[in-house]
């Protein structure tokens, strides 16, 4: 496939609310809809394909069609956690170049913090007929525990520290206070991630993402349609997916499923991590990062408690500056969800419309790493690389 | 074994290919599901060897010995308690609680030894304690 024909994200759109008790989900949905569709200069009769994930009401994408009144020739509701939206976007690439739909839209959002919910901390007790259910539910699993029993595990296998993790949060901070909309905008210490409260040891409060209302869009468009919409062309270089199993109990716990996510990615797009100047990494949990550099080739294996406590993410600074918005540790993290604002941050980065303190110069090639679900130490995992066109 | 308590439990009826497992579990034998064709134990079981594809799985006595694999103390809760992951002696790794163990001794590879804790449904489930 040559350059000319992939698709382009023309549109992308991150609601402001982190709080939004007075608002339906289906509302957020459409008010990230028609705000994702203005940036690309674009109106919801143009949309032919609609993309969607289970944070939709009922998880039905037709009934958001509806309620929207979009004419659409192509719907996709996919689930696949907090990844899913990145994997819409090489969903929506994929039907956009198999003609199935010429302009593309992929919607999340929600509402937890309004709620009440306890993501990260609250028992999991998933129902009967999921098969592992049995299995796991009697143990009180949450999701702070599983990814500390993670952390525990690269702490002892490759001495990465408490320290070292904290950076991460640190790192996230240092962008987040650029960002109005930012849900945590103080610039945290390591110490201050020491001293904040044990949630599952290792992991410390200030270890974990935020709990935030909200949501995002996304609009895809066929090659065609962005050379004649007044937006820089953001292509879609390289996708990858994989689900990573428990492996029926031999599983090795220190790498997600980005090692063949990733290499996916990259081999679509012709790319080695050299290539990426800017990542968007998801990080409900600080220990996820250091994992997802050591899984996509940004450092060696076991080496990303090094990478992250030398400031290698800190734009202006580092090697690889990491999600400038703040991301999930500090910005938002709608509906539980992180997928959708990290590949928003990415199309803001490969514009040049990052907030100024911490734009990538001349940022024309970005990664968007993804995880989703938990069973178990089993996940799905996505990748995405971002090309802007010149 | 009574088997009214653990017929009840609602995760016991939703896989009767299975209820073997619990039936043991509730006279407090721990099995493990052995494929009679590759001779693997997978966890967690399932009535197919997820390993080869085999349908020849046999439940057969575990020893009940395990090594702690990793463990997290969890503080944000009524009761603290620990989520673990364990290595049972026959090769896999499983979710688990480790219980009567102080939380300052718990050590990654500390031997452990498999004992039964009843759910609020009513079968029972394994867990780990110090061998």
């Amino acid at each position: 496939m040559s350059h000319s024909k992939r698709a382009c994200i023309a549109g992308a759109f991150e609601h402001p609310t982190r709080y939004a008790p007075d608002k339906s989900i289906a509302q957020l949905h459409a008010e990230c809809a028609m705000g994702a569709l203005a940036d690309a200069g674009l109106a919801a009769s143009d949309v032919d394909g609609y993309f969607c994930a289970a944070d939709t009401p009922g998880g039905i994408p037709a009934l958001m069609v509806d309620y929207l009144n979009l004419n659409v020739s192509h719907v996709d509701g996919t689930e696949s956690g907090g990844c899913s939206y990145i994997r819409h976007v090489g969903l929506a690439a994929q039907a956009i170049a198999a003609g199935k739909c010429s302009v593309a839209l992929i919607v999340l959002a929600g509402k937890p913090r309004s709620s009440g919910q306890a993501t990260g901390t609250e028992i999991r007790v998933l129902p009967p007929e999921l098969p592992a259910s049995a299995w796991e539910s009697p143990h009180d699993w949450t999701m702070a525990g599983i990814f500390a029993n993670v952390a525990r595990r690269h702490m002892y296998v490759h001495g990465t520290t408490s320290e070292q993790m904290a950076w991460v949060k640190v790192s996230a901070s240092m962008h987040a206070q650029h960002n109005p909309h930012a849900f945590l905008k103080k610039v945290f210490s390591v110490d201050d991630v020491l001293n904040s409260p044990l949630v599952a040891d290792p992991l410390h409060r200030l270890d974990c993402c935020v709990i935030t209302d909200g949501g995002g869009a996304l609009v895809l468009v066929k090659p065609e349609i962005a050379r004649e919409l007044k937006r820089p062309e953001v292509e879609v270089a390289g996708y990858g997916y994989a689900v990573q199993t428990n492996r029926a109990g031999y599983f090795d716990m220190l790498h997600t499923g980005a090692v063949t996510s990733g290499t996916m990615a990259f081999a679509e797009a012709g790319m080695t991590p050299a290539d990426v100047q800017y990542a968007s990494l998801y990080d409900a949990f600080t220990i996820m990062v250091i994992m997802q550099l050591e899984d996509l080739g940004f450092c060696k294996p076991g080496m990303g408690g090094h990478f992250v406590a030398e400031g290698n993410l800190i734009s202006g600074q580092g090697l690889l500056p990491f999600n400038t918005d703040g991301g999930g540790l500090c910005n938002n993290h709608p509906q539980n969800r992180g997928g959708i604002t990290k590949v928003i941050e990415a199309v803001r980065q490969l514009r040049g419309e990052a907030n100024r303190h911490v734009q990538v110069n001349n940022c024309a090639r970005a990664l968007v790493n993804g995880q989703g679900m938990a069973f178990g130490m089993g996940h799905t995992s996505a990748t995405l690389l971002l090309e802007r066109r010149l | 074994m009574n088997i009214n308590r653990t017929a009840q439990d609602p995760y016991v009826a939703a896989s009767p290919q299975l209820r073997a497992w619990w039936d043991a579990a509730d006279d407090g034998r721990f099995l493990v599901p052995r494929c009679l064709d590759c001779g693997r134990v997978h966890w967690y079981p399932r009535a197919h060897c997820p390993l080869c594809g085999s349908i020849a799985v046999r439940l057969v006595d575990a020893s009940g010995r395990a090594t702690l694999h990793s463990f997290s103390v969890i503080h944000r809760a009524a009761k603290p308690y620990v989520l673990a992951y364990v290595q049972i002696e026959e090769g896999p790794l499983l979710m688990t609680n480790i219980v009567n163990c102080p939380f300052d001794a718990l050590r990654i590879d500390m031997p452990l030894q498999a004992r039964f804790r009843r759910t609020a449904y009513g079968r029972n489930a394994v867990v780990f304690s110090p061998a």
